[in-house]
């Protein structure tokens, strides 16, 4: 919509009466210039850095001559595309088998689609070496094999889809549900067969849904970082991994920023190419009410088909759990499988400042992140202004950029004058805040959608200035957003490893940091003590906060926490 | 002048039309009295909701003025304008109980709460809803929630009541009472209301005046009487209720009678006419269903000044309805002839295929220009 040069101007004197309005709206867009904008020029203005104050594009034909990184990059979008594939169809078997087809066990298959959502994203590499590394449960224990191939492109590729490919399951599972099985019906009924109306009316339908989880997928793989620090290898070179090497290992910060542009530039095409099919796809939910459907439209044998495939994946999850929490009960994985507590002694005892660094630092950002996200999320729905454009899209941005160029984009714009903050706890809490906005920014907006704006009117109506508007009528209508961007926020605060390796420091480290560490130097039960803590951690806050809800905000009703 | 708008254009952008742009208001000017009912009336898109919430202040004006207790308040914010808005969604805040939501607007001027809840209770009185106040919004009927939303609005004495399509979600016979009722509450408080519905009736059961708009213009302003009885252009005439108008040409004016003769030499005679009529134009007679007598053949010469003969015609179609009968009458022109006959168990009613003539009085009748302005 374009704003006419009156209506803007009308738009600010009427602003200029609200002064709390005011004061917010240039607080945010500030503070989202300086905190996601700001850093991301850093990176692109290091990479063009040839020294001497002078710009030009010489790191990037260094990068470009250099073999290894051209590998880097083939491998990164080869992976990315690929994961991001199999990832998508693995998911929409277990939606679809979840949702159209109620094979047994739908309750197990969806938790264990969640349960890789709420750990951290390297927990599969880690389970991978326990199982299938040199000193696999697998690969040596019980088949004798050493230095099985798991380092490189096998292990990550298993890694990274069990990673995401619950990302893909709960995106088709919303599209399915939101999908009118009248419409099947409708095709049974003219005389389809259920295998013309799966490939003629499910599917179609379907397909905006399907495009946009692989480009998401795609998004997430490309940003991963832990699962190829851990897995790679030297002789499969990750574009993440690499721009890490080159700033911690050799301290190259042109090279590495020119590396982190080129993360960037297929990450935002992706990213922006799923937002506009998603903006398109708007037409398939207008199909009314869901109703009930008592046909069925999957024969015998393909529910069969469909229990089996699901089975075998949930099991490899399962797997993947089992061996995380054997391993921290195990005194040396591989050798000695003896049950003992001293991983965990460890944990609680010299390891145990980054436990609480990590509570601290997820606790303090998540309330921050979360308001902050439903503050933005009324102002780009409800409130018109100059700059709505912008707040919308920057903090929107967050969500595309992988956070290893995040991280990158830290150190180099607030390690010099007018913001020092590396090292600090504020450079760490900053980082979460503006990282996770867009959760909350998500929810709001849906919830908000979904109110109908005459209810704010009315207050206004009634003499209500925005602020009031916000705090007694939209933020109690938005509380079960508000609170299920919190535990997402939580939970991404708990779990994030790529933006944060940059800038933690010997006074304020995290527990993925730390598991990281302790994986690379082979330390694999101290890592899987600290994994199954974390993840215990995650789901105790989730449970406490559905909770509060339901015992403070009965009242609303039913389902408000939709995690 | 309770409201003042002058001169009122609003555009919207829209990139899928030509010219990106739709004007949804266009040149609108209207003056409301103290105390006065004001509803505007017209079909969907025609600008009469933007209209109300420019008035209200949702919406900017793109040019013009508006004015309410004697001050320009363009650049008022919705909140800081002493008006009051009933929603068609009624928009109660399901997160309050019904007597929080009344007193909602009370809490927000920072009234004393023993105040508030003397208030609250007073006009849920009047409403009819005493016994609702503690109830959540998820449990009320849609009539409760049309007064709690009404006992929400009143209860801020606003300078202007806004009503935006209020009755549009209530059945039918809810929708009837509801109109008896905002009719007798804003004449208990008196309060200045501008109303807007699609519903010709309920505009004219709850009105002092009515606006009648098309494409964002205003058609006609005037009472319910003048706007269903004396139309002043085709549009009105046409949008509210059922019309039979013939094309004529106008003669003159004959000691209040208007003679008007149509092609095929037909005479017809009329009591009104809208102002500015010239000699020799091209103008619609117009006579409403109800004003048509249907009369059998043999009839035909027993008409006078009171009764004079339309048409000569073959009942085409019969509608038994009950309390009245709905014809049409094929008499050879284009169109056929609507007419509506009371108490049918009195007076008998026809058959399709009966011949049977029609008449008309000259006080009901009513002459417009042919084309609209």
């Amino acid at each position: 919509m374009q704003v006419s040069g009156f209506r803007a101007s009308t738009n600010l004197k009427r602003l200029a009466r609200d002064p709390v309005l005011l004061a917010v709206i240039l607080l945010v867009t500030a503070s989202l210039a300086i905190f996601i904008l700001y850093p991301l020029v850093e990176v692109a203005a290091t990479s063009l850095d040839v020294g001497g104050g002078r710009l030009g594009l010489g790191v990037y034909s260094e990068v470009a001559e250099s073999a290894y990184i051209r590998k880097a990059l083939y491998n990164s979008l080869f992976m990315s595309t690929l994961t991001a594939i199999v990832g998508t169809i693995i998911g929409f078997i277990f939606a679809f088998a979840v949702v159209r087809a109620k094979v047994p066990l739908a309750r197990f298959f969806n938790t264990m689609a969640v349960i890789p959502i709420v750990s951290p994203p390297f927990i599969g590499a880690l389970a991978i070496i326990m199982l299938f590394g040199n000193n696999g449960l697998i690969s040596w224990n019980l088949l004798k094999i050493q230095n099985f191939p798991i380092y490189g492109f096998n292990g990550l590729f298993i890694a990274q889809v069990v990673t995401f490919f619950p990302v893909s399951y709960l995106t088709l599972k919303g599209v399915l549900e939101s999908m009118n099985p009248i419409l099947e019906d409708a095709a049974l009924d003219l005389g389809g067969t259920r295998w013309k109306v799966f490939k003629k009316v499910t599917l179609p339908l379907a397909i905006p849904g399907i495009a946009s989880s692989v480009l998401l997928l795609f998004v997430e793989t490309l940003a991963d970082f832990g699962n190829p620090l851990i897995l790679a290898g030297s002789r499969f070179p990750m574009l993440s991994v690499q721009a890490y090497l080159q700033i911690v290992g050799m301290y190259d910060l042109p090279k590495g920023a020119a590396i982190s542009i080129l993360l960037l530039v297929p990450s935002l095409i992706a990213f922006y190419l799923q937002r506009w099919l998603v903006g398109k796809r708007k037409y398939t939910t207008v199909t009314g009410k869901p109703q009930q459907s008592t046909t069925q439209i999957v024969s015998p044998g393909a529910r069969a088909a469909l229990f089996v495939a699901c089975l075998i994946i949930a099991l490899l999850v399962a797997m993947i759990y089992f061996s995380i929490v054997v391993g921290a009960f195990a005194k040396v994985w591989g050798y000695d499988h003896r049950p003992t507590l001293d991983h965990f002694k460890f944990v609680f005892g010299v390891g145990f400042k980054a436990v609480r660094d990590t509570l601290i630092i997820a606790g303090t950002a998540t309330p921050f992140a979360g308001l902050l996200g439903m503050v933005i999320a009324y102002l780009v729905m409800r409130v018109k202004f100059p700059g709505r454009r912008f707040v919308e899209s920057v903090s929107m941005l967050s969500f595309a950029v992988p956070g290893t160029v995040i991280g990158i984009g830290y150190i180099l714009a607030f390690n010099h004058p007018p913001l020092v903050l590396t090292g600090t706890l504020t450079i760490l809490l900053l980082n979460f805040v503006f990282r996770y906005i867009p959760v909350g920014i998500e929810s709001g907006k849906a919830i908000l959608s979904s109110i109908d704006p005459s209810i704010e009117e009315a207050a206004i109506n009634l003499g209500a200035d925005a602020r009031k508007t916000f705090t007694k009528v939209t933020l109690p209508m938005i509380l079960p957003a508000f609170f299920s961007g919190l535990v997402f926020a939580f939970v991404r605060g708990m779990t994030a490893v790529s933006a944060a390796i940059f800038l933690v420091s010997s006074r304020w480290n995290l527990m993925t940091v730390h598991i990281m560490a302790q994986v690379e130097s082979g330390n694999l039960g101290a890592a899987a003590a600290y994994s199954l803590l974390l993840v215990l951690i995650v789901v105790a806050a989730i449970s406490l906060i559905r909770f509060t809800l339901k015992t403070q905000y009965a009242k609303f009703g039913g389902s408000m926490l939709h995690f | 002048m309770s409201v003042r708008l002058i001169n009122i254009s609003k555009e919207f952008s829209d990139p899928e039309r030509e010219g990106g742009k739709v004007r949804a208001v266009r040149d609108f000017n209207l003056e409301i009295a103290e105390g006065e009912f004001v509803t505007l009336l017209g079909p969907s898109g025609c600008g009469k909701t933007t209209t109300l919430r420019i008035i209200a202040g949702f919406e900017t004006p793109t040019k013009g003025e508006v004015w309410i207790n004697g001050k320009n308040v363009n650049n008022d914010p919705p909140n800081k304008r002493d008006t009051s808005m009933v929603f068609q969604s009624y928009a109660i805040f399901p997160h309050m109980s019904v007597e929080q939501n009344v007193g909602f607007g009370l809490e927000l001027k920072g009234r004393p709460k023993a105040e508030i809840s003397r208030e609250v209770r007073q006009i849920m009185e009047v409403m009819g809803i005493a016994d609702l106040a503690h109830r959540r919004p998820d449990q009320l009927s849609g009539g409760q929630q049309q007064r709690v939303a009404l006992a929400r609005s009143i209860i801020n004495k606003p300078s202007v009541l806004l009503f935006d399509e209020p009755l549009s979600n209530l059945d039918a016979k809810l929708r009837e009472q509801m109109r008896v009722e905002i009719r007798r509450i804003q004449q208990t408080f008196k309060i200045t209301s501008v109303y807007v519905t699609h519903d010709q009736v309920e505009a004219m059961t709850v009105s002092d005046r009515v606006v009648v708009m098309d494409k964002g213009c205003m058609m006609q302003v005037g009472t319910p009487f003048e706007i269903y009885s004396r139309p002043s252009n085709r549009f009105v005439a046409d949008f509210i209720g059922k019309v039979n108008l013939l094309p004529v040409r106008f003669e003159r004016e004959d000691s209040g009678r208007y003679l008007a003769q149509d092609a095929r030499g037909m005479r017809f005679e009329a009591m009104s006419a809208v102002p500015g009529l010239e000699p020799d134009q091209e103008a619609l007679f117009m006579l409403r269903p109800e004003s048509i007598y249907v009369e059998s053949e043999e009839s035909a010469s027993s008409s006078g000044p009171l009764r004079m003969i339309l048409a000569h015609g073959i009942i085409d179609k019969a509608v038994y309805l009950g309390s009245t009968v709905e014809y049409e009458i094929d008499v050879s022109l284009d169109r056929p002839m609507l007419a509506v006959s009371h108490d049918p168990v009195n007076a008998g009613f026809w058959r399709p295929g009966d011949a049977v003539v029609l008449k008309y009085s000259p006080r009901a009748a009513h002459l417009l220009p042919f084309m609209n302005p």
